[in-house]
């Protein structure tokens, strides 16, 4: 029985003591600490959403970067294809006027081909026409002394003609 | 293989210290033939008592000395206020006289003496009783003494956390490390699931109700001073603190908490003057389970242990000792275990039940 009968002098003791150790507990203890664990958890919580903005601010700029390069694909892509455009154009306006100048080469050399035989074939008339009279000349000269000697004095006249 | 040797040598040394105090306790009863009486050893053990008694021996000249540390003992009688060192009595062989007022100490408890200076008796359905004026105790027992202790302690402990806290808030390192799962558990998993958004009105209270039963009931454990007080298995202890969480529920309690135990919404009009007493009776139910609870707990876990240490004494017999101590052995790693789920159900169930108080509706 004694040992469920509660003393007073413990009672008020306990009172006492459990009433200090709450007030000096909450005030230089649990307050502090508490405190402390809930700046820390709000310090986590905000890294932890800063992180989170900082992935999406990462995953927006590669995106960004993706649309970037597919645009400078695309500008290259249509640069090239102009470029190439000017080349068959500066190519094929070369060639023409390329083909054009050698036509007139040819044209023009033709002509002076033309020009050129028509002079030989004159020149070679002139001659001809002046050895028939050379030749003309030399028989008449010839037939007027002998006959034999005529025949043998005109064959050695052609022979002269064939080397000339 | 390291451990397994450790632990040999740690249950021989238990064995050899326990069998030599059995040896030790045998030579004293042959000298004095004194019958060895394990309830009185026991309830000694685990009441209140107004010296801290560290050990008995023989000396050479064949007296019996015990040295204890005497507690200061204040008592009002008469209006007169005595205080004086509990080594005045003698461990009880001597009487105290103060002015008009003489104390006697018997059974570690103070009454006035008789005329002759002694105790009266009388019997009572077979029991000693006894008859004599008892003077209002407000003495520094041991009990008072080791929670004083654990004062001193968990101040020490908490306000150096409190600091380290200060210096260093994002790790925390030694001490801080060890206490803040401790804490955050209190916090975390009692207190915020039964307050909610009013979890830092209350924990202050509720973190310290549950350090200091913790505290007390692991010092209870250790054998020695400072420890082996039966500070939270004595009634006017865990009656105090259960108290406190009473005037916690009570004092915090809301509109609705009242409207619910004093006249109940929603049932016939007769039957809420029965409900009114029914719930009235649960307020005070609730910490006088909280008390005897705890008590019954921690007494509990004292006398098992204290009763296999007898064993030893009452079969007067060295086999005897190694099962005693394997015995006690687990039975303080049990205690440790109840030592936590003690202080976890003390302060899970006062959480809850200001919860209740204080819960809003809508």
């Amino acid at each position: 029985m004694d040992l469920v009968t509660p003393g007073i002098g413990l009672i008020f003791w306990t009172g006492v003591i459990f009433a200090i150790l709450l007030f000096a507990l909450s005030k230089f203890a649990w307050k502090p600490i508490n405190n402390m664990i809930s700046k820390r958890n709000q310090s986590i919580e905000d890294a932890l959403n800063q992180a989170e903005l900082a992935r999406e601010e990462m995953k927006r700029l590669h995106s960004d970067n993706e649309k970037i390069l597919a645009e400078a694909r695309i500008e290259r892509d249509k640069m090239i294809q102009e470029a190439r455009a000017i080349k068959d154009q500066i190519v094929g306006q070369a060639k023409e006027e390329a083909k054009a100048e050698v036509d007139k080469i040819k044209k023009s050399a033709k002509q002076e081909i033309e020009a050129q035989r028509a002079a030989a074939l004159e020149e070679i008339r002139n001659q001809v026409l002046e050895l028939s009279v050379l030749v003309a000349e030399k028989v008449i000269r010839k037939e007027l002394k002998s006959g034999p000697e005529h025949e043998q004095l005109i064959d050695n006249l052609l022979k002269d003609v064939k080397l000339n | 293989m390291n451990k397994i040797y450790l632990l040999t040598v740690l249950c021989l040394s238990l064995l050899f210290s326990s069998t030599v105090i059995a040896a030790e306790s045998e030579q004293a009863h042959e000298q004095e033939e004194e019958k060895f009486n394990v309830n009185e050893l026991i309830m000694h053990h685990i009441k209140d008592a107004h010296d801290w008694h560290i050990l008995d021996y023989t000396n050479k000249s064949g007296e019996k000395v015990s040295v204890s540390i005497p507690l200061p003992v204040i008592l009002i009688h008469n209006g007169q206020l005595d205080v004086f060192l509990s080594s005045e009595f003698e461990h009880g062989h001597k009487t105290v006289t103060k002015g008009n007022n003489t104390y006697i100490l018997y059974h570690n408890k103070i009454y006035l003496a008789d005329e002759k200076g002694e105790i009266k008796y009388e019997d009572k359905d077979g029991e000693h009783v006894v008859v004599n004026e008892k003077p209002l105790n407000f003495s520094i027992t041991k009990n008072v003494f080791s929670m004083m202790i654990v004062a001193v302690l968990l101040l020490l402990v908490f306000i150096s956390v409190a600091k380290s806290y200060k210096r260093n808030p994002g790790r925390p390192k030694g001490l801080q490390a060890f206490m803040e799962p401790l804490i955050l558990f209190v916090k975390d998993e009692i207190v915020y699931p039964n307050l909610g958004k009013k979890t830092d009105k209350f924990l202050p209270f509720l973190l310290t109700i549950f350090f200091f039963i913790l505290f007390n009931n692991l010092l209870g454990i250790i054998p020695i001073f400072p420890g082996n007080a039966n500070v939270t298995g004595n009634i006017a202890v865990t009656l105090t603190l259960a108290t406190f969480t009473f005037f916690a529920i009570n004092l915090n309690g809301n509109k609705h908490y009242w409207k619910h135990t004093l006249w109940m919404p929603g049932v016939p009009v007769f039957v809420k003057p029965i409900l009114a007493i029914v719930e009235l009776m649960g307020m005070i139910v609730k910490p006088v389970a909280l008390t005897i609870r705890l008590f019954a707990n921690i007494t509990a876990g004292h006398i098992i242990i204290l009763s296999l240490v007898s064993l030893i004494f009452i079969y007067e017999s060295l086999v005897m000792s190694p099962v005693s101590v394997l015995f006690v052995l687990f039975m303080n790693c049990l205690e440790i275990l109840v030592a936590f789920l003690q202080a976890y159900i003390f302060t899970m169930l006062s959480s809850l039940f200001i919860g209740m108080a204080v819960e809003d509706h809508h």
